[in-house]
């Protein structure tokens, strides 16, 4: 597969979209979730430059994908500031959501649609402009252009991935959001969407990921995040972290294996 | 405002071009409503003195269980790899999201509803040419898709969906299938605008708050 080398992220995005007095890019303060009267996230305080790449670890239940859905205003706070891109997630939920792309482990496409029908479809809702254009870009950066008038649905679970990220970067969002996209994958798509999450790393787009696999973590990431109990537990610098030290952290922090 | 309607034809559209791919929806709708009207043609004998009271109730009782069953699939597509969030995350108010899948739900019972009508006046032996008849068929139809949609958007984050869609539908939807019955009885009598234009009005009031309220309320009811 190849990737087209500036596909995403080396784009001088900042000036353009950031529209607060802060230089971050994610700010939640104080973030406070509940589902029914139980607290899923218990005061949350995270900050993320632009251009930093956040991995969030923790074990089932921390409250991983519920901080994800709050930060992409697909859940309301009950309580904190949050703010993205300078803009304040109650007020402004719609032009936040203009500035965010998603990668999850639902893919958010259409079985029955063709995987330019759900690019075409998506482009429309975000306005995306020259879409054509676009679809042809994203779709050769994630190697799909054979496929692309394909169901997804004959899809392999790989490679509907590796189309949910095309999705996602088809307006060109300044922040990514990557909700355990390794999710139902096998070693070789594994490997592929490694790839791929490398290469949009590294440029200037920022990245929140949550995920299971430390190794991303520790190879990928500015700084390594652990939840528990929907609380920040370890914040440190990621990358060049001891693999052996995320683990042994890890453990100590939330007592559960890795 | 150009941009806001292109984002609700674009999700007609995806439902539409869903559907024709699957024709999961439509189809089983059409067989089930044609169904109901050919049993009842059974039950009641089509030259029968009570056939001009009960044909309407018919119609509208094949047309409204006919109605639930499309409305339960109107957000089962979007629950499959959790379409739905990716809706939400879209940058457009949840409005449009209401008014993109009502209007798709809207088209497919009028195609319904246009294959079975003229099969109902046909097998209970009726005038064939009754344009009031559409009207009345369209405002009711419009009425019971609107509060449908929003039940279905309410229901579809519960385990119970299947059921619970008819239990909040039937009881909010009684007044414009009580009108409907009424005005179409009155049409395929023979009776005078006059007749029906007071179900005719409490169809449009109907369809006027039922447009309205779930537009306004649909965020609440979509999100967590």
């Amino acid at each position: 597969m190849s990737i087209a080398a500036d596909w995403m992220g080396k784009r001088a995005i900042v000036s353009d979209d950031y529209r607060g007095d802060t230089p971050y890019m994610i700010e939640a303060e104080g973030l406070v979730k509940s589902f029914g009267g139980r607290k899923v996230l218990r005061g949350i305080d995270l900050r993320v430059k632009e251009g930093e790449c956040v991995a969030v670890i923790g074990p089932n239940g921390a409250g991983k994908t519920t901080l994800i859905k709050v930060l992409t205003t697909l859940s309301r706070p009950l309580a904190g500031n949050v703010r993205l891109v300078g803009m304040d997630i109650r007020k402004e939920a719609v032009a936040i959501r203009r500035k965010s792309g998603i990668v999850s482990h639902h893919t958010f496409l259409y079985d029955h649609l063709t995987a330019h029908e759900n690019l075409k479809f998506y482009g429309k809702m975000y306005d995306v402009p020259d879409l054509d254009k676009r679809i042809t870009e994203v779709i050769d950066a994630v190697g799909l252009r054979a496929r692309l008038h394909d169901r997804v649905g004959t899809f392999s679970r790989g490679m509907q991935q590796r189309l949910s990220i095309a999705r996602a970067i088809l307006h060109d969002p300044p922040i990514m959001f990557l909700d355990e996209p390794e999710t139902g994958l096998d070693q070789e798509a594994l490997a592929m969407l490694s790839g791929l999450l490398k290469t949009l790393i590294a440029g200037k787009r920022t990245v929140l990921m949550t995920t299971h696999r430390f190794e991303w973590g520790s190879e990928l990431a500015d700084r390594i995040v652990i939840l528990h109990s929907g609380k920040i537990v370890f914040d440190e610098p990621g990358r060049g972290m001891e693999l052996s030290t995320l683990r042994e952290s890890y453990r100590r922090l939330t007592g559960a294996g890795s | 405002m150009s941009g806001y309607f292109a984002k609700v034809f674009a999700i007609l559209w995806k439902d539409i071009l869903s559907e024709l791919r699957t024709r999961e929806t439509a189809s089983a709708v059409l067989v089930f409503s044609i169904l109901v009207i050919v049993i009842f043609n059974f039950a009641f004998e089509p030259d029968s003195d009570t056939i001009e009271t009960v044909a309407p109730g018919i119609l509208w009782v094949a047309f409204t269980f006919s109605g639930v069953l499309s409305l339960n699939r109107t957000f089962v597509l979007e629950k499959e790899k959790g379409c739905l969030e990716g809706l939400m995350l879209c940058p457009v108010s949840r409005e449009v999201i209401y008014w993109g899948k009502m209007a798709a739900s809207l088209a497919f019972m009028l195609i319904v509803e246009a294959i079975a009508t003229p099969v109902f006046l046909i097998l209970f032996d009726l005038p064939l040419f009754v344009p009031e008849l559409v009207l009345v068929i369209v405002l009711a139809t419009v009425g019971f898709v609107a509060v449908g949609t929003l039940l279905s958007a309410l229901a579809t984050n519960t385990r119970a969906r299947d059921t619970l869609l008819p239990i909040l539908f039937f009881p909010l939807v009684v007044p414009v299938i009580i009108a409907a019955v009424k005005a179409s009885e009155t049409v395929l009598s023979g009776g005078a605008w006059d007749e029906m234009s007071t179900w005719l009005q409490v169809m449009a009031a109907f369809d006027v708050v039922f447009l309205v309220v779930p537009s306004l309320v649909f965020e609440f009811v979509i999100e967590e």
